[in-house]
Order: C-alpha cells, then sequence, then structure tokens
C-alpha cells in the first residue's frame, strides 16, 4: 500500500517530463543532430548521395573557389544591408507616424502589415510582373509621357538584387513597425509629458528620449530581420529565380541548387554550415541576452 | 481535533537555507499567523504545510498524523491565495464546487454544500458571474467559499488581504475573525502586517531569516516582545529602544538614559527578576518604551522627564510627539494639542510595562 | 493657477498654434496615406490584372482598371493550368494543402500548449534549458537540415509524401508553439495551479480544466501562426515533394516559372491570389493575433 503510494506519487513526479521528452527527442534529433549530421556531409565527398568517406576541408575549399558562391556571399552583403537600414528605417518611421493618435490607426497598420501574410511566392510572383520591363511600371511610366524613363534592373545584372531588396521591404517593413509601435505604446507617457514640460520640442523627444527607449525593439527587429535575410530563398526563387545569369543567387538558393540540382551535396552541406554559423553569430547572443533578462525579470 | 505540529523544519535550495530548523506547534481552533517582513520564509513554511514544496528535513504533522510524503489534496487542508486563484474560466459556483467534483461528491451535495458557503459569506447573489466580473472583496469571499466547501482540519491563508485597499481589508479581516469564531477550524496565516496579527491571531510565530523569533499569544508578544527585532516589527509607531543603564536596588531598577543640553533623566520603578538584577546592575542595556506608555506629567512627580520636542504629528485621536532621547529619536503617543513642536514638555512614563533588552544579544531581560 | 496663466494670453498664439497642429497633421497623414498606397499597388495589380483578358494585358495600362472583366483567368489557374506536365490548375495542390497544414497546425499547437505548461506550471531541473534547445529551432536556417532530412523522410517511407511534410511541420512548429505558450502561460498565476493541486486536481485535470480554458487567445494566435507559415511554406515542399503532392506554392511557382508560349500574366496573378487568400482571409479575420504572433518572439513582456 505504502510502496503503491510513493511508486504513483513518484510518476506524478515525473509525469511532466516524460510528457514533454518526445518533443524533445523530436527537436533533438531534426534540429541538433540532424545539423551535427550535415556538418558530416560537408567533410565528405558526397555528390548525389551521401557517402560516409573523410574528405577534409575539400568541399569548403571547393565552397569558397566557386565564383557562384562568391556571387551569393556578395548579394547577401548587399542584400542583407539595405534590407535591413530600410525596412528599420521605413518601419520606425511608419511606427512613429502611427503613434500621433491619428484616426484609422487600425485600418493602415492593417495595411502595411498585410504582405507578412503573403507567401514569399505570391510576393515575388507579384513583383515580378510589376517590375516587367515590357508591361510593368516602366511601360506605365513611359505611358504618362516621360519616354525615356526605363526601370528594367529585373533583367539587369548589375541591378537585379536591387528588386529583391525592393520586394523584400515591402514585405518585411511593416514587420518592423509592428515591433516599433509595440515598443513605443510600452514607453510610459509620463516621460513624454516631463521632457514637455521641460521645454523639449517634438521631433527634440524623439531624438533624444523615445528611440533611445526602443532599443529592445530595435535590437529584435535588426535581429529578426537578419534571419529572414539569411534565409531568403522563395522570395530570390520567384521574383528572379537566382537570375539573371548568378546575379541574385544568395547562400540559401546556392545551397539548394548545389544539393538537388547539380549534385554537389558536400557543397551544399559546406554551404548549409556556413549559413548556420552566421545565424548562430547573431541569434545566439540576441537570445542569451533575450533569456537572461527575462530571468531577471 | 485538527492539530498542526512544525517539527524541527528545514528548507534548503541547493546551499542556501530558508527555514532553519522551525518548530512550531499548535492546538486545535488555534489561529497561528505567521508574521515577518518579505524574505523571512513564512510564505515558504505555509507551501510546505500545504504540501506545494518539499520538505527537506524535519516534519509537519497534522492532526497528528506525518504529512511530509502527502500531495496536497491528500491531507486536508484548504488553502486561500494571495491573488485568490480564481479559476477564471469558470463561474463561482464551478470555481467552489470544482474540488467536489473532482472528488466525485454527488451533484445534488455539491450543490447544496455551495449554496450554505455562499449563503454564510452572502454571495449567493454572485454563484453565476465569473471572476472578472467581481470586485477584489467579492472574490476574496468566494476564495473563502472554496475553501470552506472543504471542511478541511486546517485552513490555510497566503496574505488573503494584501490585495485590497485599505477599508476593505479592516473588514474582511472582520470578516475571517468571525469565520474563526463560527467554524472553529485550525487556522494558518501568513501576513506582514502587524496589525492583522495582533487582531487576528490567537498565536503568533514573528519571524526572520528563516528563524522564529517568537511564539506567543498576540499581546505578550505586544507586551514583552523577546528581541528588539520583533519590539520594532510589531507596533505601530514601533517600540522606542532607547540605549541607557540601570541602577537596581532590589528587584527594582532605575533607568538612566542621557538628555541633550539636560541632566539625564531617571526612569524609576522597573521590576527585573533576582538573576537578571544581579546579572545587569549598572551595566548598559536597551530600554524599551512603547510610545503610549509616555503621558503628559507634571515636573514634580518622581520620574518625569523633561524633553524638547521637535515635531508634533496629529494623528486625529493622538498625536506623536517626537523627540530625542539616549541619542536616538524617540515617539511618544500623547492626547492632542497637549504638547507643542519646538518647545519643552515634561512627560511622565509608564513603568510597569517597560522593558529592557541586553545591549549585544538583543535579546529580552526578564 | 495653471488655468488663469492659460486663459491671459488669448487668440495670436492659440490661433497660430492650431494652424501648426493642422500643418503637422498633414506631414503625419501624408506620409502615411502615401505608403499605404504603395502597400496596396501590388495588391491591385494582381486583382485588376487577374480580372484583364490576356489582349488588354499585353495592350493596355497594367495599373488601370480592367475594361472587360472576366474570371476566365481565375478559371483557368484553378482548373486547367498546366504545372509540369500536368494540366489539373491549382485545385489538387490547394487540396494537398490542406490536407498538409490542418494536422500539422493541430498537432503542432497541442504538443506547444503542454510543453508550455510543463515549462511554467512543472518545472523541472533543467527547465530553462530544455527551454533554450525548443527556442534556437526557431531561428534555425533550415538549409541546415535540408539534406538529413529528405535522408530520414526517405528511411521512414515518407518521401515525397503529404505526411512527411505534416511531420516536418510539426517537428520544427513545436519550437514556435511552445514558444507562444510558455510565454503566455509564464504570465498566469502559479497560484492558479497550486490552488487546483489543492483541489485535489492532477497534471492533466489542472491542465485540461484550468489552464486550456484560460488559453483561447494564444491558442487562436498559434493556429494563425502556424497556419500561415505553413501555408506559405516553399522551402520544405519544394524539397521533399515532387509531382502530384507539391503543396499550392510549389505548384504555384512552377505556373510562373512556365516559359512555353505567350505569357499569361493574368492567370499567374489569379493563381497567385488563389494562393495567397486562404492566408489573407485569416490575416483579415483575426489579424489582431496574427500581430500578436510576429511580435512574440520580438519584444519581451
Amino acid at each position: 500500500m505504502n510502496a503503491a503510494k510513493s511508486f504513483s506519487s513518484r510518476l506524478a513526479g515525473w509525469l511532466p517530463r516524460i510528457v514533454v521528452a518526445p518533443s524533445l527527442l523530436i527537436v533533438i534529433v531534426t534540429v541538433y543532430l540532424f545539423i551535427l549530421w550535415t556538418g558530416v556531409i560537408s567533410f565528405t565527398s558526397s555528390k548525389f548521395v551521401p557517402v560516409y568517406d573523410f574528405a577534409g576541408l575539400e568541399q569548403f575549399i571547393r565552397l569558397w573557389a566557386t565564383p557562384r558562391w562568391h556571387t551569393a556571399v556578395a548579394n547577401l552583403f548587399i542584400f542583407s544591408a539595405l534590407f535591413l537600414m530600410l525596412s528599420t528605417g521605413i518601419g520606425l518611421l511608419m511606427a512613429i507616424l502611427l503613434d500621433q493618435n491619428i484616426r484609422a490607426e487600425g485600418f493602415l497598420r492593417a495595411v502595411y502589415l498585410y504582405p507578412m501574410a503573403l507567401s514569399f511566392i505570391v510576393t515575388g510572383t507579384a513583383w515580378k510582373w510589376i517590375m516587367n520591363p515590357g508591361l510593368g511600371i516602366q511601360k506605365v511610366v513611359n505611358e504618362l509621357g516621360w519616354t525615356s524613363f526605363t526601370f528594367d534592373w529585373i533583367t539587369d545584372p548589375k541591378m537585379a538584387i536591387y528588386t529583391v531588396v525592393i520586394a523584400g521591404v515591402w514585405q518585411s517593413s511593416g514587420f518592423a513597425m509592428a515591433i516599433f509601435l509595440a515598443g513605443l505604446r510600452g514607453i510610459d507617457n509620463s516621460v513624454i509629458k516631463a521632457a514637455q514640460i521641460e521645454g523639449a520640442s517634438l521631433p527634440l523627444i524623439y531624438r533624444q528620449i523615445i528611440i533611445p527607449m526602443l532599443r529592445p525593439a530595435m535590437l529584435s527587429v535588426i535581429v529578426l530581420l537578419s534571419y529572414i535575410a539569411i534565409k531568403s530563398f522563395d522570395l530570390v526563387l520567384a521574383l528572379t529565380n537566382g537570375g539573371p545569369g548568378s546575379a541574385t543567387e544568395l547562400p540559401s538558393t546556392f545551397m539548394f541548387s548545389a544539393t538537388f540540382r547539380r549534385n554537389q551535396m558536400g557543397v551544399g552541406a559546406a554551404s548549409a554550415i556556413m549559413m548556420l554559423m552566421t545565424v548562430a553569430a547573431i541569434i545566439i547572443p540576441y537570445l542569451y541576452s533575450e533569456l537572461r533578462e527575462r530571468n531577471n525579470g | 481535533m485538527s492539530t498542526l505540529e512544525i517539527d524541527r523544519v528545514r528548507k534548503t535550495y541547493g546551499n542556501l537555507e530558508v527555514l532553519k530548523e522551525v518548530s512550531i506547534s499548535i492546538g486545535t481552533g488555534d489561529f497561528l499567523v505567521l508574521l515577518g517582513p518579505s524574505g523571512c520564509g513564512k510564505s515558504t513554511l505555509l507551501s510546505m504545510i500545504a504540501g506545494l514544496e518539499n520538505i527537506s528535513d524535519g516534519e509537519v504533522r497534522i492532526a497528528g498524523k506525518v504529512v511530509n510524503e502527502l500531495s496536497p489534496k491528500d491531507r486536508d487542508i484548504a488553502m486561500v491565495f494571495q491573488s485568490y486563484a480564481l479559476y477564471p474560466t469558470m463561474t463561482v459556483r464551478q470555481n467552489i464546487e470544482f474540488g467536489m467534483k473532482i472528488r466525485g461528491v454527488p451533484p445534488a451535495q455539491r450543490d447544496k454544500a455551495a449554496r450554505s458557503a455562499a449563503d454564510l459569506l452572502q454571495i449567493t447573489h454572485l454563484l453565476d458571474r465569473k471572476p472578472s466580473q467581481l470586485s477584489g472583496g467579492q472574490r476574496q469571499r468566494v476564495a473563502m467559499g472554496r475553501a470552506i466547501v472543504r471542511q478541511p482540519k486546517l485552513f490555510l491563508f497566503d496574505e488573503p488581504l494584501s490585495n485590497l485597499d485599505a477599508k476593505l481589508r479592516v473588514d474582511m479581516r472582520t470578516e475571517i475573525k468571525r469565520l474563526h469564531a463560527r467554524l472553529g477550524t485550525t487556522i494558518v496565516y501568513v501576513t506582514h502586517d502587524q496589525i492583522e496579527a495582533m487582531t487576528l491571531a490567537t498565536r503568533v510565530a514573528v519571524m526572520k531569516g528563516g528563524v522564529v523569533q517568537q511564539l506567543d499569544d498576540p499581546q505578550t508578544v505586544y507586551d514583552r516582545p523577546g528581541n528588539v527585532y520583533v519590539a520594532k516589527f510589531v507596533g505601530s509607531p514601533s517600540m522606542n529602544i532607547i540605549p541607557g543603564r540601570i541602577e537596581v536596588e532590589g528587584t527594582t531598577a532605575t533607568a538612566i538614559v542621557d538628555v541633550a543640553n539636560r541632566p539625564a533623566a531617571r526612569i524609576p520603578g522597573i521590576g527585573l527578576s533576582s538573576q537578571a538584577a544581579s546579572t545587569y546592575a549598572n551595566r548598559k542595556v536597551l530600554i524599551g518604551i512603547r510610545p503610549e506608555l509616555f503621558s503628559v506629567g507634571n515636573g514634580q512627580a518622581q520620574g518625569a522627564i523633561s524633553v524638547d520636542v521637535d515635531v508634533v504629528e496629529p494623528t486625529g485621536p493622538d498625536t506623536l510627539a517626537v523627540f530625542q532621547l539616549g541619542g536616538v529619536e524617540v515617539t511618544a503617543r500623547l492626547p492632542p494639542k497637549q504638547v507643542n513642536a519646538r518647545s519643552s514638555a515634561t512627560l511622565a512614563v509608564d513603568t510597569s510595562k517597560v522593558v529592557l533588552f541586553d545591549q549585544d544579544s538583543e535579546e529580552l531581560i526578564n | 493657477m495653471a488655468n488663469a496663466l492659460s486663459q491671459q494670453k488669448p487668440t495670436v498664439e492659440s490661433i497660430s498654434r492650431q494652424n501648426r497642429i493642422r500643418i503637422g497633421r498633414l506631414f503625419i497623414y501624408g506620409p502615411l496615406a502615401v505608403m499605404a498606397v504603395l502597400y496596396l499597388m501590388p495588391l491591385w495589380v494582381m486583382v485588376v490584372t487577374s480580372l484583364k483578358p490576356l489582349d488588354e494585358i499585353y495592350g493596355g495600362s497594367f495599373i488601370g482598371l480592367p475594361q472587360t472583366v472576366t474570371l476566365d483567368a481565375w478559371r483557368s489557374a484553378w482548373s486547367q493550368a498546366c504545372i509540369g506536365t500536368e494540366c489539373t490548375g491549382l485545385r489538387p495542390y490547394f487540396v494537398n494543402s490542406l490536407l498538409m497544414v490542418i494536422p500539422a497546425v493541430v498537432l503542432s499547437t497541442g504538443i506547444g500548449a503542454i510543453n508550455g505548461y510543463i515549462l511554467t506550471k512543472w518545472r523541472f531541473p533543467g527547465a530553462n534549458f530544455v527551454f533554450g534547445l525548443l527556442l534556437f529551432g526557431c531561428f534555425l536556417p533550415y538549409q541546415a537540415i535540408l539534406i538529413p532530412m529528405a535522408r530520414t523522410l526517405g528511411l521512414l517511407g515518407l518521401a515525397g509524401s503529404i505526411p512527411g511534410l505534416v511531420f516536418v511541420h510539426v517537428a520544427y512548429g513545436i519550437c514556435f508553439t511552445t514558444l507562444f505558450f510558455r510565454n503566455y502561460f509564464v504570465s498566469l498565476p502559479d497560484e492558479l495551479t497550486k490552488a487546483a493541486m489543492v483541489d485535489g486536481a492532477g497534471f492533466f485535470r489542472i491542465f485540461w480544466s484550468v489552464i486550456l480554458p484560460t488559453s483561447i487567445p494564444i491558442i487562436v494566435v498559434s493556429c494563425i501562426w502556424q497556419f500561415t507559415q505553413i501555408w506559405n511554406d516553399f522551402l520544405f515542399g519544394v524539397s521533399f515533394t515532387s509531382g502530384g503532392n507539391s503543396p499550392i506554392t510549389v505548384a504555384l511557382n512552377n505556373i510562373v516559372n512556365v516559359t512555353t508560349g505567350r505569357k499569361q500574366y493574368n492567370v499567374d496573378m489569379a493563381a497567385a491570389m488563389i494562393a495567397a487568400i486562404p492566408t489573407l482571409l485569416v490575416y483579415i479575420v483575426a489579424g489582431r493575433y496574427f500581430v500578436r504572433g510576429l511580435t512574440a518572439g520580438a519584444v519581451k513582456g
């Protein structure tokens, strides 16, 4: 009787761990073990299917000797930098404007944010059509009378990456806006009143007091947008399919085509590991600080 | 029979010792208040009695039965929480009946029990409302109703009044007292409010740093605090602790306290045990005088002291006079309009209730 | 006092102040309106293009209203357009996406709810570490697991199948849903669970009778987030399925990238709209919850 009771109470003590275990197992396998697995493949000479020999750093050397990869990395820098700056800037501006006690705020907020509900494939498809040099914006402006206007970035290898930036910013700046707006709403109004009483003008209050107070939101925006930028894949595929040529190749599209189209699984794995390391370098410190602050708070 | 014995109970988290060998035992029908500042371990102790926290060492016995290994539901207790912890999606009735439902009490019986508890607490008209539609005081009543229907051996209250505003707190305090008188169940009640402890308890355990400083009935705690900490924690304004020294004659002591710019004040007629009298003769001690022991005296009477009143704070029924005595700030509770700020006054002291503390250990001298 | 002061100096200053405010308002509403137009433009273009006959598209302006409104493009996109060699339209792929998204959303939300419950109300040593492990999964660049997942699905006999996709989405969705529920349950007072324990309720009873009924908002957030993510997913769909088992995003991309013959832009746009409508509908109906999902991982508190 007593033993049975203590067994059942011991079971009750373990129950939470038992229930959470399957999820944990799935995540350990599909996240951490799989990362390890990809890491292993990146050190083999795998091509079409994985082979488990040891090829040392061969795949990494080959990766960094591939001009296409260089294009991809360079593009990632251009794309991320512009995408981050524009999305953050526009998002912050819109959040501040929306926070001025305006009418129709709910409607406007919904308008700025709806692109986030769309698939990048839909976004890419729509912008591909809009930026179509024969029939899109260029034609509209030409017909309005400005006949020398050209907007053919999407077919221009030098400019095509900027079309990805445009579509990306259109899709994601509303997201930045939403986070900034949440941050602004969290700021104690009395701070602003105090500054007003001291005679500070509104722009000054924003520059000196409010925007600095948005630092946590800013950090979140930058980290999350960087993550979106690095994993951007569908947008490029739908908008330019990596082209013209390989002009809009990104690490994500490079990895995919190396692995599934060009039978260079080893190179694909190596590029995936490079991506992972980039993301981890940004995300892990961020998560660490978020978790620590949450525990303190 | 519903006694509670806490026998050398300890609580540790790793190396951190939250409770250090706490022993308290109370009888059937007692109202025990665990009183202390936040972090003193009182809530942890209550959770351990409830079975919500493990007991690291020692024993808890309810009605003579060791409950260390029992889960909360098997301990025959009911608990009222600080945030009331009403289930937000259930109506008042469902809240009250939830525990009975789990124990498989048939609906008719549940309904009857819920009704009689609601009648007792005057919340019958609220039975079909959700907690979000209730005021703070009403929620408090529902939480008590939920506890009452269990008919437990032991009621546990965890700071139940601290979320209420001042007026309501006083009303609910009376309500709890009335409930205790009516049901006669043993209660353990945690609070940091010394007035709640004084008004409600039959036994008060004053705690600090995981140690019970004093366990006594409230009047004793008030009149003869076991140490300086208890003396200062219980009572508002708190007891004046004045450094001085005593001269002893038989078992009667005269306290001598320095007064700035005046001859030293002599407070005669403090009773002492003969042992204490021989130990402390002509030694430095701490003299404990409650503010209300002062009265406005006349200059001729023996033991009258002259002071320069610094500030007066009228509270309505009384006026608090603040002055320097023995190098510390001292507060006296006097009738209104008897003394003025920044003027001198002559005060008498009711020496029968003056207490003395050891200067080093700060323990009460008997 | 303050009142007296402000009444002393009337008219001139207060009028100019009002004007200033009005001009200031212009600077607020102006940019907001321009941005709103820019944000709505692509949707507008998609809709009007999808309603035009092909001749009008090649002849007229792409931004103007259609002269003749026709649903032919929608019909074609839904049931005739060619995806690869199969000319079935998007309909079967739309069904695929539904078959994938419904079980994946239900499973991942349910598992996330119970995980969040455990990680907040039944904390065990190492619970924080477990949470950290799950949290990193939210930020995993999926390229890093594509190859092993493809192999594993093959081993499990799930390669190229919809159940396989459901598994993938549940596995990585758990990370997000656990985060949602954990952050929500953290704000529920622990005393609620304690009270239920004193009342005699056990682990599952507390979850079912006390915690879940209070969690409707976060359940909605989680479902919407998962629905949007899984419906819009392309990477897993294109990597792990082929042909008739593809989800709608993959099929859409195939339609758009067909290069033979005269490009049917109206069909492309209709197809894009068909792929977008479910998530747009959810967004319109429950936008508030969608925003909460977006910001859940970002701003503290």
